[in-house]
């Protein structure tokens, strides 16, 4: 039963670490918080449900749907965020809460306001391992997560994108004037965050069978608090804050009878985080 | 039009401004960001209730005890909150909304679910304060709490807080302690938010946690970006011009969120100011 629990916190947290992701490569390079993140997840998702119902392959689907997202990522950091640099930090979230809401807006004018259902049936097996079962979809969940983790490891610490990036993230104009295409480094920064988000949204709306348009609603500010945990633009950090928090959120409905929705759990370690470890569970002074 | 419906959009307008001069507080002049406005709005809604239905304090008492009462927690909350900057301060009172919300969703003293309801509107002996009466009281309060801004806005200490907002460092060469300042922004603007939520319980009769959500901080942020960070004059006209257009726009109300989203970012990214910065007065 347990070990039951811990398997579905870590496909929960597994999600989380997608969306989160790409906000801490985001937040990385540019410093700012990318809260419209979430829009492009719920977008993900309604994107991935109309090529599925269009085409019936769910590979193909979710491929589509990933470039398109990652083109939307672009977009909107090259409109947008770009030119809002600038500024106070609080004019980019603030124009970030904006296109998160409008995003929202949009699909339910388009969509509808119900759920509608992802019937899609994942091509896998299910597990069953000294008594805790692994679903279907739960299988997917872990196989696309290790996937994109690896690619991801792949990506910075392999190929000279990844140095690219490193350098735009510690001083972005020394990068600039060494010769680093900067613009092409941030776009590419947001259409890979983007590209992972919209999986998020598929595996979200596979998992639960529904696709609406406030799914984006809770994500959107746990992530934030999750990349606070994990120190901001470090990666590896969002990814086990979010699988601890997936862990721990499962465990508390299952067993404490605390009277506190698990939500809020996430913004309770992201306090205790800043006001002990400022600067992240594993993250390093500067 | 009937003059009741006037009354009423009118007196809900007034209460947002009050809310959202005392968000100008602490993010125009101060330069803080707050995204938990909403939570300190509903500190202030249940201390007045709980003071004027479970005590049975009358409301001239109770609304003063309630901005009492949500300055206080303001101190407490941004004590630690303040410590941090910018962006994690962002993050660290949407935070705070979350969990002052899920309290009074949770905590049955505060209602839970149901909420308050049969919250009295002020009285002088036999005579109640309803309509156009509390319209009065509540445009009264506004006066005085726009006056104290500009008042504060003036005042050495205004000017400390301006100081920190411009350069924390700086501030700090010159004498200007910027934890003291920012926190005393902080309290007078969680104050303001609770004579706000002190009016709204008092005007609506019932309140519940839903009213005091995210959504909420948003919307008061919204209104003081579009009007124009910085100054009262700001402040009151985007609240004002947020607070109308929802009742222009009924007819359009499938739209209405879109419209307010797309206005919201494309103000921010063409006119950064606000509306106050389009407009010039001579001085």
């Amino acid at each position: 039963m347990l070990w039951q629990q811990i398997v579905n916190g870590i496909s929960i947290g597994s999600i989380y670490a997608l969306i989160s992701m790409g906000l801490a490569m985001v937040y990385g390079i540019m410093r700012i918080l990318h809260v419209a993140h979430a829009g492009i997840y719920t977008i993900g998702a309604y994107l991935g449900l109309y090529f599925f119902r269009l085409t019936g392959d769910l590979f193909l689907s979710t491929l589509l749907s990933m470039f398109i997202c990652a083109l939307i990522g672009v977009i909107v950091q090259r409109f947008v965020y770009y030119p809002l640099l600038r500024f106070p930090p609080f004019v980019p979230l603030i124009a970030g809460i904006a296109m998160f809401l409008s995003i929202g807006e949009l699909c339910r004018l388009i969509a509808g306001p119900y759920p509608l259902s992802f019937p899609a049936r994942v091509p896998l097996p299910s597990f069953n391992l000294a008594g805790v079962s692994i679903s279907p979809v739960q299988g997917m969940i872990f196989l696309s997560t290790g996937v994109i983790l690896l690619l991801q490891w792949f990506i910075t610490s392999k190929t000279s994108f990844g140095l690219m990036m490193k350098a735009s993230s510690q001083d972005m104009e020394m990068a600039e004037s060494s010769g680093i295409n900067l613009k092409m480094v941030v776009a590419m920064t947001f259409a890979l965050g983007s590209a992972f988000a919209a999986i998020a949204g598929i595996l979200v709306g596979i998992n639960y069978n529904q696709v609406y348009p406030t799914m984006g609603d809770m994500p959107a500010y746990k992530s934030l608090a999750l990349i606070v945990v994990g120190g901001l633009s470090s990666v590896s950090g969002a990814v086990v804050a979010s699988l601890l928090l997936g862990i721990a959120e499962t465990l508390l409905i299952g067993y404490a009878k605390i009277p506190l929705p698990r939500d809020a759990l996430a913004f309770i370690a992201m306090i205790a985080v800043l006001l002990l470890r400022p600067q992240g569970i594993f993250g390093r002074r500067r | 039009m009937t003059l009741g419906y006037l009354f009423t959009v009118l007196t809900t307008i007034l209460i947002n401004v009050i809310a959202v001069l005392g968000l100008n507080i602490i993010l125009g002049y101060a330069g803080q960001i707050s995204l938990g406005h909403a939570a300190f709005m509903g500190i202030g809604a249940y201390a007045s209730a709980i003071l004027s239905t479970k005590v049975g304090l009358p409301f001239w008492i109770a609304f003063p005890l309630a901005i009492l009462i949500s300055g206080f927690i303001g101190f407490l909350l941004g004590m630690p909150s303040l410590r941090v900057k910018d962006d994690f301060l962002a993050i660290t009172t949407i935070g705070i909304n979350f969990i002052v919300q899920a309290i009074f969703l949770y905590v049955p003293f505060f209602g839970g679910a149901l909420g308050i309801g049969g919250i009295p509107k002020p009285k002088i002996g036999d005579f109640t304060f309803r309509g156009g009466y509390y319209l009065v009281i509540v445009s009264a309060i506004f006066i005085l709490g726009l006056i104290f801004s500009i008042k504060f806005h003036r005042s050495w200490a205004g000017l400390a807080s301006e100081s920190i907002r411009e350069d924390e460092l700086a501030a700090n060469v010159v004498g200007v302690n910027p934890t003291r300042f920012k926190l005393m922004s902080f309290v007078l603007g969680s104050a303001y938010a609770g004579a706000a939520g002190s009016l709204y319980a008092h005007f609506m009769g019932f309140i519940s946690s839903d009213d005091f959500g995210f959504p909420l901080s948003v919307t008061f942020l919204s209104m003081l970006v579009f009007g124009g960070v910085g100054t009262v004059r700001g402040s009151v006209l985007g609240a004002f011009i947020l607070g109308v257009l929802p009742e222009l726009l009924r007819p359009l109300a499938q739209y209405r969120l879109l419209f307010y989203g797309v206005l919201l970012l494309l103000m921010l990214r063409f006119c950064p100011g606000g509306i106050a910065s389009l407009i010039r007065i001579r001085r």
